[in-house]
């Protein structure tokens, strides 16, 4: 059975789909420029893979598209020239981050939009406040039968 | 007959469902208090035969029965028994029907210790909190039925996705599933205020313990989830703005801004509108939330859905409860009045600016988490928001929150002054700028924004726990006078600052893990040594072992700190043949509140290993932190002025007589 156990681990280890994201043969010896590539390469998606960059994914595209990052880097391409290679290439798909363009204003404009429109419906509520309501308005606006069970409960719990 | 037994008792749950989602209701609309009494039994009921049904297929599982699709789906004999268990939920059916027991848990809680509820809003709210249950029950019978039988059952299951065995799945959707779907009960609460066109302050005594539990709970759940794929993914990432993430997340911001907003209305009796349409929101996003991971929309590291016919139902659901109660709500929500008028410089200032960026950043999510499927649903082009996105619109409207945040509970109520609370916030600023300034020293250079983000985090944590030693006078009386005063300071006082504290925490985790985290990646011999920090890992070698149904390989590393033996660590690969998939198991060794973290990689012809190491500093803050914000919120819970959840005392003792 020994055998069997040898063989059954080997396959496992050589079949094994969760292979390490960069791998040791990918690294470039320089530290500068190996550091653009793992920052450029957290920016990019690996396409075949769900909500992964090519920095952390393990299928071979992305090992692919490492390489890519770093031939270009070492050819002397800048960080933005490396970006627009590939999106050339793959398209828009492979950005984590969409750039700025007319299909996706509303996503980068829509949280400060709410933000703007949150805070200027507060401003137009507080002024509205201010005018309609006096100082008498905020009493007590429960009916007497709620009064008397409010006070019953407050009553109980602080005797 | 145990899965028939199980299906029957789910039919009939529906049945009990259908008649608590209408007689109560009638019951109010006639003035009836006989039907209106109907509600609370029948919840009990309720959660009873979905608490059978649920029993059922888990003695199914336990059985291995793989006459049972479900079970032969994802369970096989040789599992652990608690993989067993926690099998049960590993997959679509099951954990719907955990998502429905919970519901009907949280619907006999309000019936059971709802006593002291008016009648009309307690048959109101359980009526409500019924709908949910015919419509998910519903969904589970029509298509996703985890009882159906195979004619001719195999003798071996296909076991459970490896990656799920692991003790997180136990732990990790029960509680994630006691958030998301404790969000129901203000849902519920809510629903029955507009259908009735009337709230008062009672009424919010009672959102806020419950919206707090749920809110625990979530916090717990998404800590805990992030913290098992942390370990389990084995790339050391511990958040990935995943969809199915979001999914999460969202609730848990609207349900944080909620509980702020019903602060104000319990306390001041303002913003109730605004509350009850919080509640609605919450609730949704949970719905939506369920909408996401089940519908299969989003293929996903956690989906497991992919049929058709079960997202139309789902959005159907979501439709009709979020179409619903937003028209309820567009309808009732003009006759609430409102009350309690503030100054914008004060408390309930602050919590309205707490609540404008809380919902600004669920928008935020919200939007980047759908944008690409809408976009790609209208117009056919395929664009990616992942986490740079994310990174880089959430960040900039958390900062200004995180600021402001020590403010809020310094300020008065009503009218405060904001010179006067940022003089008293004087020592947790000097504590942030004296942080900033040693950080910056230490670095010296580096990117400009870690001192920053640090001296931020020590500001917030600081700032938290300046209420209390005001309000002990620690630093100005004897040490046994402070702690006396200690002692008798509301819990919810100390809730809130535990709370805010431990949001610091966080932050200070986040940082020190994102920014002075150290990777390094090699191939190693047996013999080699690998260095990080100031930890030497000497790699001695390979094992093999047998689990109870994996083969392991594991390879074994001596931890020298200084030329001392600190620890060993052992990182494996784990094959299981029944599914002919491995998963890698990292190997952590924590050392105060950093990691150590090593994964394995491929083994190359020559016989060396690829590893990859981190040193993580800081990284249990992260999770530390949520655990202290869990505990803010349950001394707030146990705060006797909230203490309205509690089973009352017997007002006499009624002597039992004996059954003739």
């Amino acid at each position: 059975m020994r055998w069997l156990f040898f063989i059954v681990v080997t396959l496992t280890l050589v079949a094994s789909p969760r292979v390490e994201a960069v791998q040791p043969d990918e690294i470039l010896a320089d530290a500068a420029l190996e550091g653009r590539a793992r920052a450029l390469s957290k920016e990019l998606r690996c396409m075949v893979c769900q909500n992964q960059s090519i920095d952390d994914s393990d299928a071979p595209l992305a090992r692919d598209l490492r390489v890519l990052v770093r031939e270009r880097l070492q050819a002397g391409d800048s960080d933005g020239q490396v970006i627009d290679f590939l999106v050339a290439r793959y398209g828009e798909f492979v950005l984590l981050k969409p750039r700025f363009s007319l299909h996706t204003a509303l996503l980068w404009l829509g949280p400060a939009a709410v933000m703007l429109i949150g805070a200027l419906g507060l401003f137009v509520l507080a002024r509205r406040y201010r005018a309609v309501s006096g100082p008498a308005a905020a009493g007590a606006k429960l009916t007497p039968a709620e009064q008397a069970r409010l006070s019953e409960i407050l009553g109980r719990r602080d005797p | 007959m145990i899965a028939e037994f199980g299906h029957y008792a789910l039919v009939l749950a529906l049945a009990l469902a259908l008649v608590q989602a209408i007689v109560p209701i009638v019951g109010v609309r006639k003035n009836d208090p006989v039907l209106m009494a109907v509600a609370g039994p029948t919840a009990v009921a309720q959660l009873f035969f979905i608490a059978l049904a649920f029993g059922a297929l888990t003695i199914c599982y336990v059985r291995s029965d793989f006459s049972v699709v479900n079970v032969f789906e994802n369970s096989h004999s040789a599992k652990p028994l608690i993989y067993k268990i926690s099998g049960v939920w590993g997959n679509h059916e099951g954990s719907m029907l955990l998502w429905v027991l919970i519901l009907s848990l949280f619907g006999a809680l309000v019936a059971l210790f709802g006593g002291n509820l008016p009648a009309r809003l307690k048959a109101n709210v359980l009526a409500v909190q019924s709908w949910i249950a015919v419509a998910f029950v519903l969904f589970i019978l029509v298509t996703s039925n985890p009882f159906l039988r195979i004619l001719q059952p195999p003798f071996e299951g296909r076991d459970l996705n490896p990656i799920l065995q692991d003790p997180g799945l136990a732990i990790h959707p029960p509680l994630l599933y006691l958030g998301y779907v404790g969000l129901s009960i203000s849902f519920s609460f809510a629903i029955a205020a507009l259908i009735d066109g009337r709230i008062d302050a009672a009424w919010a005594r009672w959102v806020r313990p419950w919206t707090l539990l749920a809110w625990m709970f979530l916090t717990l759940g998404i800590a805990m989830g992030s913290y098992w794929a942390y370990y389990t993914l084995g790339w050391g990432g511990w958040w990935f703005w995943d969809p199915v993430e979001n999914a999460s997340f969202m609730p848990w911001l609207a349900a944080t801004a909620l509980l702020h907003s019903a602060l104000v209305m319990e306390k001041r009796n303002a913003l109730k509108v605004w509350t009850i349409l919080l509640a609605i929101l919450a609730f949704s996003l949970s719905l939506i939330g369920t909408f996401l991971v089940r519908s299969g929309v989003l293929t996903s590291v956690h989906a497991f859905a992919t049929d058709p016919t079960r997202g139309v139902f789902i959005l159907a659901i979501l439709v009709l409860f979020i179409g619903g109660s937003l028209a309820l709500f567009a309808l009732r929500a003009p006759l609430l009045k409102q009350g309690g008028l503030f100054a914008p410089v004060s408390r309930e200032g602050a919590l309205v600016l707490n609540n404008l960026f809380l919902v600004s950043a669920c928008a935020t999510v919200f939007v980047g988490t759908l944008y690409p499927l809408a976009l790609e649903a209208l117009t056919g082009e395929k664009i990616s928001v992942g986490a740079p996105f994310f990174n880089a619109t959430f960040g900039p409207l958390f900062v200004p929150l995180l600021i402001a945040m020590p403010f809020g509970p310094l300020l008065a109520w009503k009218r405060g002054d904001l010179l006067g609370v940022a003089q008293r916030l004087v020592g947790a600023a000097a504590v942030g700028a004296i942080t900033v300034a040693v950080i910056f020293a230490m670095e010296g250079g580096g990117p400009i924004l870690v001192p920053f983000a640090i001296g931020l985090a020590l500001y917030v944590m600081a700032g938290a726990l300046t209420e209390i030693v005001e309000r002990t006078g620690l630093l100005k009386v004897p040490l046994m006078t402070a702690f006396a005063r200690a002692r008798g300071l509301p819990r919810s006082a100390w809730g809130g600052a535990f709370a805010h504290f431990g949001l610091g925490l966080t932050l200070l985790g986040i940082i020190g893990e994102t920014q002075w985290g150290i990777e390094r990646i090699a191939e190693l011999k047996p013999g080699q040594t690998i260095s990080i920090r100031r930890y030497d890992l000497q790699f001695d070698g390979m094992t093999t072992r047998q689990g109870p149904n994996y083969r392991e390989l594991a390879a074994h590393f001596t931890v020298r700190r200084h030329g001392d033996v600190v620890g060993i660590m052992e990182p494996a690969k784990r094959s299981f043949p029944s599914r002919g998939s491995s998963t890698t198991e990292t190997a952590l060794m924590t050392r105060g509140f950093s990691q150590l973290y090593l994964s394995l990689g491929d083994p190359n012809p020559d016989g060396s290993l690829a590893v990859r190491l981190y040193y993580k500093p800081l990284v249990l803050l992260i999770w530390f932190g949520a655990v202290v914000m869990v505990v803010g919120g349950g001394l707030s819970l146990s705060d006797r002025r909230l203490r309205v959840g509690a089973p009352k005392p017997a007002r006499s003792k009624t002597v039992l007589a004996p059954a003739e």
